[in-house]
């Protein structure tokens, strides 16, 4: 019995997105990855073909399917063996918090244009000082009159020089209890006072465009803000189950790549003698515990799809799943590595983009130390 | 048995420590990392002090010192720069084999101007689609009057691109039942006609060289050429990876050390939930194994450079230390990273390159599942 039940019309939109991938992302990622950002245009061409906000409700401009599609977002995205043209972030992570807590002129403002791909977004929480603990953030938002003035500076910021929409996490100075001190606002590309820092150079991501944001007496009108004022942790918290749900995805597929590389070059690379590195019991065996950690990572992933599908509150769950899932990448992109051998180390072989790409997951949105410290917490340890 | 380095020993590790200190920029470091450009200052300052090649003998511009010291030299620099280490310690990269089975005319003519530092040397083994397996090669050389005319491909040649000689490996006995009659070794000068190289472009680590998939047509060298006499080429090229695998071990050891010394200062000194990292009970446990897997791989890679200089290294030892160094600065250089979270990740704060480079000599001579190969075949190869 399957978990996920895809549909034909799940299919045919998986396929219409493959054919995509194929001739409109694949030609392009060598030069986006030297280019150390995606076009817009490239982002523009996403939502005109409808891979942008399927999730998104239909009244508001979405395209009102089921998560499943951005399940396959997330899958054929993968097999372009790129990150720049980051959609699921876009899609399921950021517009998520307009959907959710913005207001109804806010939600008939942007969500069309980040469903055409007109508005590409990204979400600033992390400072310089304030990265696992979110709390320490010193980025401030102050109401004066019909505006909100905010000063900060953020860092890590995917999508950050892309971004024509941000999602800004600041807090009030003026607030006691830190933990009920902040709030989210929209911010627009354009706004005096929001500029953006050095796009960062990393060990990979290399078509991802992470940036430095600065925010110098940046005003902003207040009818900007999303929910109430204050409430952002609660926000951000619930909307991380998703968040890491992503994540643990997004590495389950990313295994799966490396795994099919390396059982195809295991079979098809021969030593001297003629007989296929697969052969060899050693290489064998290595390979079906491969394929057994990725089978069960596959059908943990997709319970959680399918539980969260339901509404259901899987909060622990999907930190499990964010730090196993992303660990698991980095046992299979090394073992893949080793397996590979020597040939592995040049960039053409394109194993080691992936490896160098996955290396950031365990770290990204909340790293695995903090994954596990949630699932002790709720687990009363 | 003394485990404690001797007084000149000491001397050499505290020399380059200093020469790092002074010479190595991190700026400069990072900019070259990313060009792709080689040193070449830093370089003539190593061989001004005779950091290269200290283990030739004194009338080639060696200090006439064993496996053992060149390891400290390599565990040194890598572990100031793990990329400026690499570039350093392998411009020479195959020079060994003149070193260990050349003849004096050929120790004249190649080891000298390799620890002056005016010439690269690339040891031409692995070919395209074979898996690091050295028992048949494709290149062949064959006998043409006096000399030899080599024809082959040999591909990710490190310094492919700017060797002033090439070691290559070549079949000369087809009809050989064992490879150990099949092949020979042989020094062809970079500027010999018959040879192209094809660039790798960028690579995971090491990236101060280049590297090059080199063909070689119709390329004709001397009789004097030929390391040592034919057929020996596998034996040889067995023994030069012994020693190779050692120092490939001690830049692994530079490697973890240095990324654990930068994690250490960034968790001394980062705060998060109101406390230093450094206080964090995980994080003790972290740099508990770190510490754990350093020690070990230094005193193994200590133990193979002595047995080495004795004479008596075998290629179980050898690989058991390779792979257990290789594995050991994976492990830390991850940490590393780990422990500085997203600015781990960001090439500035230089972890990551040093976690590249350990995946480079992880799988440099051998990944993992060769070395088990080697291991094996020293306990229980003989068993029919």
């Amino acid at each position: 019995m399957d978990i996920l039940n895809y549909t034909e019309a799940h299919q045919q939109f998986r396929m219409r997105l493959r054919e995509f991938c194929q001739k409109e992302i694949i030609p392009n990622v060598d030069q986006w990855e030297a280019d150390h950002i995606v076009p817009k245009s490239a982002w523009k061409r996403m939502g005109e073909e409808g891979f942008l906000c399927t999730n998104a409700p239909a009244e508001y401009g979405g395209h009102g399917l089921d998560f499943l599609y951005s399940v396959i977002v997330a899958e054929e995205l993968a097999r372009t063996n790129h990150t720049g043209l980051a959609a699921p972030l876009h899609s399921d992570i950021v517009v998520p918090y307009i959907v959710s807590y913005g207001s109804e002129e806010i939600k008939k403002k942007y969500i069309p244009g980040c469903t055409t791909g007109d508005i590409i977004t990204a979400v600033a929480m992390t400072e310089s000082d304030a990265g696992s603990d979110v709390a320490a953030m010193t980025t401030t938002a102050e109401e004066d009159g019909d505006m909100v003035v905010i000063n900060g500076s953020k860092t890590f910021i995917t999508n950050g020089i892309n971004a024509d929409l941000v999602v800004v996490a600041a807090k009030d100075p003026n607030a006691e209890n830190p933990h009920q001190a902040v709030s989210l606002y929209i911010v627009e590309d354009g706004t005096p006072g929001f500029t953006r820092g050095r796009h960062l150079e990393k060990m990979g991501f290399h078509s991802q465009d992470t940036a430095e944001l600065f925010f110098t007496n940046c005003r902003i009108p207040r009818e900007n803000i999303l929910g109430q004022k204050n409430m952002g942790f609660i926000m951000l918290m619930e909307k991380l189950q998703q968040e890491r749900l992503i994540c643990a995805i997004m590495a389950q597929f990313a295994v799966e790549l490396m795994l099919e590389a390396a059982i195809l070059y295991c079979q098809t690379t021969k030593d001297t003698t003629g007989k296929p590195m697969s052969k060899y019991q050693g290489m064998n065996f290595q390979l079906v515990e491969m394929m057994t950690e990725a089978h069960i990572g596959r059908v943990f992933m997709e319970k959680l799809v399918a539980d969260h599908m339901e509404g259901l509150s899987v909060v622990k769950e999907t930190c499990m799943a964010k730090y196993w899932h992303t660990d698991l990448t980095q046992k299979i992109s090394n073992q893949v590595m080793d397996l590979i051998g020597e040939e592995a180390t040049a960039e053409r072989s394109m194993i080691l983009r992936g490896w160098r790409d996955l290396r950031v997951l365990p770290i990204f949105a909340g790293t695995n130390e903090i994954m596990k410290m949630v699932v002790g917490k709720m687990s009363g340890l | 048995m003394d485990f404690a380095l001797d007084k000149s020993q000491k001397e050499i590790q505290k020399a380059v420590r200093d020469f790092t200190k002074g010479e190595f920029d991190k700026d400069l470091g990072l900019d070259l990392e990313k060009e792709g450009k080689y040193p070449a200052d830093i370089l003539a300052g190593a061989c001004d002090l005779g950091f290269i090649g200290i283990h030739f003998p004194e009338k080639y511009l060696g200090a006439d010192l064993g496996l053992f010291e060149n390891c400290l030299i390599a565990e040194e620099l890598c572990r100031k720069d793990s990329t400026l280490g690499l570039a350093l310690m392998m411009a020479g990269y195959g020079a060994e084999c003149v070193l260990r089975f050349g003849s004096d005319g050929q120790k004249d003519q190649y080891l000298t101007p390799v620890a002056e530092g005016k010439m690269f040397s690339a040891a031409a083994f692995m070919e395209p689609g074979q898996a690091f397996d050295m028992r048949v090669m494709q290149t062949t050389a064959a006998k043409d009057g006096d000399g030899w005319v080599i024809n082959g491909k040999k591909s990710m040649v490190l310094n492919g691109n700017s060797a002033g000689f090439y070691i290559v490996l070549c079949q000369t006995d087809d009809t050989a039942a064992t490879p150990d009659k099949r092949l020979s070794m042989f020094i062809v000068d970079g500027d010999t006609p018959g040879i192209t190289c094809e660039d790798v472009g960028r690579r995971i680590g090491c990236n101060m060289l280049s590297a090059a998939d080199v063909t070689f047509n119709n390329v004709k060298v001397g009789a004097d050429k030929l390391i040592g006499t034919e057929g020996a080429g596998y034996s040889q090229v067995n023994a030069y990876f012994n020693e190779l695998r050692v120092l490939l071990s001690a830049m692994a050891v530079g490697i973890a050390q240095g990324a654990y010394e930068k994690a250490l200062d960034y968790i001394k000194q980062r705060e998060q939930f109101g406390k230093k990292l450094a206080m964090f009970h995980i994080t003790w446990h972290k740099v508990a194994d770190m510490a754990a897997q350093i020690e070990y791989a230094r005193t193994l890679t200590y133990k193979a450079a002595w047995t080495f200089d004795k004479g008596k290294l075998d290629a179980g030892l050898a690989s058991i230390t390779k792979m257990t160094a290789a594995k050991a600065a994976m492990a830390v250089t991850y940490e590393a990273i780990q422990l500085y979270g997203g600015y781990g990740f960001m090439t500035e704060y230089e972890v990551e390159h040093f976690y590249r480079d350990a995946k480079f000599i992880d799988l440099f001579c051998g990944a993992i599942s060769v070395q088990k190969d080697v291991i094996a075949e020293t306990i229980v190869g003989k068993i029919k």
